[in-house]
């Protein structure tokens, strides 16, 4: 640690003001922090400091994510190996698991740090942390057999249009991880749905029927799997999105925290939960008779719901706000992927609408309290 | 006239030619004519034919409009500059179904809604109303040209990204069906952005140019 610490100090000087390599302080300062708990003092304002800056927060969220990430890994190597009926171990499926999703890591960090990095020096301001979660939230919601070079073009994408054309991190107004996605899915259609797609390496064999259980029920099917295998996970999908088990134990680690928003997630589900049992009542074809419970175990539901509505820069952020943002994610998730059989993504095109609507919801939340204060004063001016 | 004679091709008016290009363009700075631009720009062939439409009607209205600028009664001018360009985007109408007919399908109703384009109209009341026929012939070369190079651009990255064409050639080479029949780019994997061909990527396009632009270009960069 120490070798560390002195090897950064003897080049600090060299990235001051005025130093050599004054224009890349933004890529030396993000080194230091990164491995180092930053040195500031608190000059004006509240002197009250925590040890939870930005950074802590992020990682704490990409901790988060661990299980559902191992247990994705797994589930590339077993989906792959069980569609082409050939048995494997447990660390079989995990090492060709790893070999498939390490390099869309890999792709996802380099470019998007990469652009990071580079606006950071270019505008001269300190490189931010905010794309730690987001670097790792793309590759989980990405199908396997994704193209490297479109994962790259998308995640290009999201960091230029969705975040920096904003003002960087905490600026923007959609989701990173979510606009790349989107991206993707309108780009590269084919790449991108269908059932081929979401098992390894299935389009090169043409007996595998690697369909998503959205798929297929829109297709007219029936499932094809037990609601146990849901909850487990151990269906084709995303990478990080099919374990719902994993999922829990991540927004555990969250709420425990107090990272993320309860009101959030619990509203999401309320309102998933409403619109499905709607459908049911309805009930005309496989999507709207399909149980509403089980509804908020497939599709990336309880990914969307842990993971990406309750990013706090997006999100609504007053309280009675996040209520409503959180029930009309869940409530229009379910309504999309029901009323479009083409866009099982109902999940991310419902947290991308809502996180436009985010700061409405706050304005006429914010309106709502202003008023009622006011009146509450009038009318003790009455009675006094 | 009193005064001096000014040269044809004085400072001044010169910048009525190229001040629409940069600084002053119709559709980057001041945000006209979008519809247009997001709608035909799939191809650069037919922004190309709609990019001389606009500059044929722009550059004859605004003359005629000069021309006649000191006998339109100011109460019911709109509705003589509009019978005008009415005129003139017939006209433009009938030729292009004479001699472009498949360009003028694929443009259909918007060769039509160049009456309602912000930046005919605009010149007219803007320029073409208080200045004489030569400054508002400048000036509306200046503004139609504007517009067709921003057209072009946004049409050349939706063309070539959204369907590997430019003018309809394949210039990033032949995608078959199967990928051992593709040439040029297609045969290492690459894919067209189908995301290109959807109007909301215009909208993007134009966004990223005009970023681009006030990034370059000290005179546009807001306090």
């Amino acid at each position: 640690m120490k070798f560390i610490r002195d090897t950064f100090d003897k080049y600090k000087p060299l990235f001051d003001k005025g130093g050599k390599l004054e224009k890349f302080a933004p890529g030396f300062n993000a080194f230091d922090t990164l491995l180092f708990v930053p040195n500031h003092t608190t000059k004006h304002g509240a002197h009250i400091r925590d040890g939870v800056d930005l950074k802590r927060v992020m990682i704490t969220v990409v901790i988060a994510m661990v299980p559902a990430l191992i247990f994705g890994m797994w589930n590339v190597g077993f989906q792959h190996f069980s569609q082409l009926g050939e048995a494997g171990s447990f660390l079989d499926y995990l090492i060709y698991g790893s070999v498939k999703f390490l390099p869309m890591v890999a792709v996802s960090y380099g470019v998007g740090l990469g652009i990071e990095f580079a606006f950071g020096i270019f505008r001269g301001h300190e490189i931010n942390e905010g794309y730690l979660v987001s670097g790792m939230l793309i590759p989980l919601i990405m199908p396997i057999d994704m193209p490297l070079w479109m994962l790259g073009v998308s995640v290009a994408f999201a960091v230029l249009i969705g975040k920096e054309a904003f003002g960087g991190t905490g600026m923007n107004i959609l989701n990173p991880a979510l606009v790349a996605r989107a991206f993707a899915f309108f780009s590269y259609a084919p790449s991108m749905s269908g059932d081929k797609v979401w098992v390894a390496d299935a389009a090169t064999v043409d007996a595998i029927s690697g369909e998503t259980i959205l798929g297929s029920l829109a297709a007219g099917n029936d499932a094809g799997y037990s609601v146990l295998e849901m909850f487990l996970g151990t269906i084709p999908g995303s990478v990080g999105e099919t374990s719902v088990l994993m999922i829990l134990i991540g927004a555990a680690f969250l709420l425990f925290t107090g990272i993320a928003s309860w009101r959030i997630m619990l509203s999401a589900v309320i309102g998933g939960g409403l619109m499905g049992l709607i459908f049911n009542l309805i009930g005309v074809n496989a999507l709207m008779d399909f149980p509403w419970w089980q509804h908020l175990l497939v599709g990336g539901f309880a990914f969307g719901v842990v993971f990406m509505a309750t990013d706090p820069v997006s999100a609504a952020q007053t309280d009675k706000g996040k209520w409503i943002y959180g029930f009309l994610i869940g409530f229009l998730a379910i309504m999309i992927r029901v009323f479009n059989g083409a866009y099982p993504e109902g999940m991310m095109m419902a947290i991308l609408l809502m996180n436009v609507f985010a700061p409405t919801i706050d304005h006429y939340v914010v309106e709502g309290n202003i008023k009622r204060r006011k009146k509450r004063q009038n009318t003790n001016i009455e009675t006094a | 006239m009193a005064g001096e004679k000014e040269a044809l091709f004085s400072k001044k008016n010169r910048a009525l030619l190229t001040d629409p290009l940069d600084d002053n363009n119709p559709i980057s700075v001041q945000v006209l004519g979008i519809c247009s631009a997001l709608a035909i720009t799939v191809q650069l062939k037919p922004a190309l034919v709609m990019s001389i439409a606009v500059l044929f009607v722009v550059i004859a209205s605004n003359v005629i409009v000069s021309l006649i600028r000191n006998l339109i009664p100011s109460r019911i001018r709109i509705i003589v500059q509009l019978l005008i360009v009415a005129s003139l985007v017939i006209l433009v109408d009938q030729v292009l179904k004479a001699y472009a007919y498949d360009v003028s399908k694929e443009l259909s109703v918007f060769v039509g809604l160049i009456i309602t384009n912000c930046i005919v109209m605009g010149r007219l009341e803007a320029f073409a109303l208080a200045n004489g026929p030569w400054k508002s012939f400048l000036d509306g070369v200046g503004n139609g040209a504007g517009y067709a190079l921003i057209l072009v651009l946004v049409a050349f990255f939706r063309e070539l990204l959204g369907s590997g064409k430019l003018f309809g050639f394949e210039v990033l080479g032949h995608k078959a069906k199967d990928i051992a029949d593709s040439t040029g780019l297609y045969a290492l994997g690459y894919e067209n952005n189908g995301f290109m061909l959807l109007s909301p990527m215009a909208l993007i396009v134009v966004g990223i140019i005009i970023w681009v632009q006030r990034s370059r270009n000290r005179k546009l960069i807001e306090n």
